[in-house]
């Protein structure tokens, strides 16, 4: 049995969650992992959330996707699994622009951890104040290069082109169009 | 749509360059806790400003920029009645009392004291409204948004925000190669002049620091700068990925052909969700 993973990320509330569970075949587990003291450096024992959900492929091959915690100080955990991924996707909020900055600096920390394809979703792209794509991919500096895929992570349609779309981003990379 | 939100979230920096990248023409309006100040641009450049409602006059501004005298001020206040900036301005060509250049000029350093301003700002409602521009009668400049973003982001001192936008000194820098933007053109102060010339996809930032003796903290006030203003964007340093061409990573060593029957199995699993 081979498994292989992708990791969706981006700042809190952007709707990672929400993307993993509309595909996944298990119900997302939340693992709630304590962190010590020591590796937090802040007094009280806290916990993180970290989504996981799966597809099975075929008989011998898995797919793991795996929703990174939102929150900055528990950054060290993203480069655990970011380590050996397949690609990874960048989850913003379209309608909260104040979480601009923070998904930019979640994705160029994933960039630097790894060379793997990536893209980004601007989700929520059913409410009315969801930001345009154009601005939205200015606002990221996103290159002309890197998809910014519209998305409403809690339609299993769009979820699956996401996913789709980096898929073929990875294929490309394999067939050496990559950088 | 709705280009708005807090100046708190998203700061003046980012805004300028959004409507400068984008090329946008209309009026920005910020809301601050004490006062309101009006920016438009034409097509991402930077064409009027004003504080509150108020505009300032035409002669206001020039006598503050010793264009005219206090005499020449006095009477034009008493004489000229409510007469618009532009046949002022016009008047005052012709008398030589002042050349076109002048009142541009003038014009310029204080809408540029106005947009200033606002990177002070830490709080603030925004709205960019499209394609309204200020009153007919105002005369408007046109300044590229590139130095008074440098500018800006100059003041931006804060440590962890630029921890923020650039996380890893790991990282390359390229010039971008959007049209338009020459180096040439961009007032960089030494310290930039000296990364620039550094600027390479094979250097990582480290290096560039390294090399140009600065430390984490004045490298990435400069590559911010850099960033802000477009110059440049941040790339995986080329020669040392750790990746041979074509290999992806995540998968175990196996032949491009059964990485690839690997992927496609993934593909065809995910469509048929
Ligand atoms: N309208 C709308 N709501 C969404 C979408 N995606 C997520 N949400 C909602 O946004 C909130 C945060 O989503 P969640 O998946 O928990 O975010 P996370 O913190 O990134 O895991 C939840 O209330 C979701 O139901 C979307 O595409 N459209
Ligand atoms: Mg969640």
């Amino acid at each position: 049995m081979q498994t292989v993973k992708m990791v969706v990320t981006g700042p809190f509330n952007a709707g990672k969650t929400e993307f993993i569970r509309s595909v996944s075949e298990i119900d997302v587990v939340s693992t709630e992992r304590r962190i010590s003291s020591q590796a937090e450096r802040v007094k009280d024992t806290t916990t993180v959330a970290m989504d996981f959900g799966r597809i099975t492929v075929d008989n011998d091959l898995v797919l793991y996707l795996f929703g990174t915690p939102g929150q900055r100080r528990f950054d060290f955990m993203w480069e655990i699994l970011s380590e050996g991924m397949l690609g990874f996707i960048v989850m913003v909020d379209s309608t909260r622009p104040e979480t601009f900055k923070e998904a930019r600096s979640i994705l160029e920390t994933f960039r630097a951890y790894a060379p793997t394809p990536y893209v980004v979703a601007a989700n929520k792209q059913d409410i009315a104040e969801a930001w345009e794509l154009d601005d939205i991919r200015i606002a990221l500096r996103l290159d002309k290069k890197v998809k910014l895929l519209p998305t409403v992570a809690t339609d299993k349609e769009s979820v699956k082109t996401v996913l789709l779309e980096l898929l073929y981003s990875i294929l490309a990379e394999m067939e050496g169009e990559g950088e | 749509m709705a280009l708005k939100g807090n100046l708190r979230d998203f700061t003046v920096t980012q805004l300028l360059n959004l409507i400068s990248v984008a090329g946008k023409t209309g009026t920005l309006v910020v809301e601050g806790p004490n006062e309101r100040v009006i920016v438009c641009f034409r097509e991402g450049k930077l064409a009027y400003a004003q504080v509150g409602n108020d505009s300032q006059s035409l002669a206001t501004v020039l006598h503050r920029s010793n264009k005219l005298s206090a005499a020449q001020y006095r009477a034009i206040a008493e004489r000229a009645g409510r007469i618009s900036d532009k046949e002022l301005g016009l008047l005052l060509i012709n008398a030589r009392y002042v050349s076109q250049q002048d009142i541009l000029a003038s014009l310029q350093t204080h809408f540029l004291g106005v947009v200033n301003r606002l990177f002070t700002w830490v709080e603030g409602f925004f709205r960019f409204e499209n394609d309204i521009m200020p009153p007919d009668d105002k005369i408007t400049v046109r300044v590229n948004l590139e130095n008074v973003i440098i500018e800006g982001a100059r003041k931006l001192r804060e440590w962890e925000q630029l921890q923020d936008e650039i996380p890893s000194l790991e990282m390359a820098l390229k010039f971008t190669d959007r049209p338009g933007t020459n180096i040439r053109n961009v007032n960089l102060s030494v310290e930039e002049w000296r990364v620039v010339s550094f600027i390479n996809p094979k250097n990582t930032i480290r290096q560039v620091a390294t090399a140009t003796k600065m430390n984490d903290l004045e490298i990435r006030r400069v590559v911010y700068g850099l960033l802000q203003a477009g110059l440049v964007e941040m790339v995986r340093p080329v020669g040392t990925a750790p990746l041979a061409p074509g290999q992806v990573a995540g998968l175990p060593q196996s032949s491009k052909e059964e990485q690839k029957s690997l992927i496609n199995r993934i593909i065809s699993r995910i469509r048929s969700i």
